[in-house]
């Protein structure tokens, strides 16, 4: 699958953060992502179920774990990849999501705000464990979760 | 239809908004990232535009994508029932279609010669209609009219849903209509300069079609002489599969005049009749409908609407278009067909992220 096949499904093409989600699926420098990569990136939306949690605790964590699901989120923001959200980053993001509708000068004091009340670790960038943090109490489990029906 | 995965229906109002807050919080992508996520897993609009799947096998192969190998006794069957499609129903529709199509192109062609008059017109509306019964034939195609007493009238407006060109073909089935459309080459060609001499179709040259107001100025002059036979109009633009009615596009509905809508509702058990233009050309369309068993479909007349006062052309073909879907059961969808081959217009974005900015501002204390 290539992005503008993705673009072709006129629900995404007009989702804000359309482009984010498509560039979700496919890795550095990748134009191109097979049926495998598709399915990695789809399985972080698996939900996550009970009899999971005492499976394995020696392997690697499922790609559906509450941890991962947040990291893909994160992944989101972090536009440059560098393991932070800059104050720059979360403009860029925030100014996809509101489109022209706000000023320049709103964004900015909404981004600073944002960022002040999430960095534990004064360096004006969020890190993932600060992520966390901010969304401990957030039901992250069932709004990135997508069921099949049988 | 049963959809694959559950859909969460809350709105991005009651997800964002409902439960802070001071303004932005990181989990507000949650939202847009589901939503998107659902859209690439399964979205309403391009299931449309391929061949409806069924839930029970009909013994063609073109339907078997989700059907695997059962048993001997059903390969057996399937074998007859290729031996029998190919080399019995086929040949004998093609004879059919072939005299058909001839008759059609001579019987206008001489009708077309006689000067105007209520003889012609009879002539014509006779030429037509056999013409069109033994096409149907040709197709064995077994249609229910429902609701004759609503049949379209002359200086109307007939309005239907689209699937295939064969639609054209089933409607007329049962009255005269003047045809609007582009004017083709080949074959196509050959039988649109045929009938018009005998019946005034309106065919556009194709650089026509792109001035809206020259269409609808001879449309508009069509349908105001009373003597005329009704219009007949498929305002999706394109063939859709058949399980929903996409959005109409509203030059049909500007013209003024009484719209009698149509609903076209083919049995996909028997055959399918959907034309996919990006996977098939119309020859091989024409073979495939061949060799279907059948092509079985209800056609409801419905009673005339005409545009209320204050209404505008967009609420009107809206409002036609419900009527439609309620009537033949489709889904209604308010997305473009035009979409099958377009990109999707950048305004329905800027409404999502307008939404998205108004909850921002509503609920936040900014500077």
């Amino acid at each position: 699958l290539s992005r503008e096949d993705f673009q072709r499904i006129p629900e995404l093409a007009i989702n804000p953060l359309g482009d984010r989600i498509i560039n979700a699926f496919f890795s550095e420098g990748e134009d191109q992502v097979n049926f495998r990569g598709f399915m990695r990136t789809l399985a972080h939306f698996r939900p996550i179920e009970d009899n999971e949690k005492s499976k394995d605790q020696n392997g690697p964590e499922p790609l559906n774990s509450r941890s991962n699901k947040l990291h893909f989120a994160f992944r989101l923001y972090d536009l440059d990849k560098d393991d932070k959200i800059s104050r720059d980053e979360l403009l860029q993001v925030l100014r996809m999501m509101v489109g022209v509708n706000i000023s320049d000068e709103q964004l900015g004091s909404i981004a600073d705000r944002t960022i002040q009340e999430a960095d534990q670790d004064g360096d004006s960038a969020i890190s993932f464990a600060e992520f966390v943090k901010v969304l401990e109490k957030v039901d992250v489990e069932q709004k990135m979760s997508i069921r099949f029906l049988h | 239809s049963q959809g694959i995965i559950e859909r969460d229906e809350t709105t991005m109002e009651k997800e964002i908004a409902g439960l802070h807050r001071v303004d932005f919080e990181f989990s507000d992508i949650f939202y847009f990232c589901r939503k998107g996520f659902e859209a690439i897993v399964e979205d309403e609009v391009t299931q449309r535009f391929s061949s409806e799947e069924l839930v029970s096998w009909n013994l063609l192969t073109r339907t078997n994508v989700n059907f695997h190998y059962v048993s001997l006794r059903l390969t057996v069957v399937w074998v007859v029932g290729v031996v029998v499609r190919y080399c019995f129903l086929l040949p004998l529709r093609f004879t059919l279609a072939a005299i058909g199509i001839t008759s059609m192109i001579v019987g206008t062609t001489v009708v077309g010669q006689l000067p105007n008059s209520s003889v012609k017109s009879y002539l014509s509306e006779l030429v037509h209609l056999t013409c069109s019964r033994i096409l149907v034939r040709a197709l064995s195609g077994t249609i229910h009219y429902h609701n004759k007493e609503n049949k379209p009238r002359k200086g109307g407006i007939c309005v239907a849903n689209h699937t295939s060109p064969i639609d054209a073909i089933i409607l007329t089935n049962d009255g005269c209509y003047a045809m609007v459309g582009q004017v083709h080459g080949g074959l196509m060609g050959v039988i649109q300069r045929a009938t018009v001499k005998a019946c005034p179709h309106v065919w556009f040259e194709r650089s026509e079609v792109k001035d809206r107001h020259l269409v609808t100025k001879r449309l508009r002059e069509h349908v105001a002489d009373k003597s005329k036979l009704p219009i007949l109009i498929f305002p999706e633009g394109t063939c859709i599969n058949n399980t929903s009615v996409m959005m109409f596009k509203k030059g049909s509905f500007e013209i003024g005049g009484t719209i009698y809508p149509v609903a076209i509702k083919y049995d996909p058990q028997f055959g399918d009749a959907f034309w996919n233009s990006s996977k098939y050309n119309i020859v091989s369309y024409l073979l495939r409908i061949m060799t279907s068993w059948a092509i079985v479909c209800n056609v409801w007349y419905m009673p005339p609407m005409v545009r209320k006062e204050g209404e505008d052309a967009v609420q009107f073909a809206n409002r036609v278009r419900s009527a439609i879907a309620q009537q033949g059961g489709l889904t209604e969808l308010p997305w473009d067909g035009g979409l099958k081959r377009a990109k999707v217009k950048d305004t329905f974005r800027e409404e999502q992220q307008k939404n998205y900015s108004k909850m921002l501002v509503r609920n936040g204390s900014i500077g």
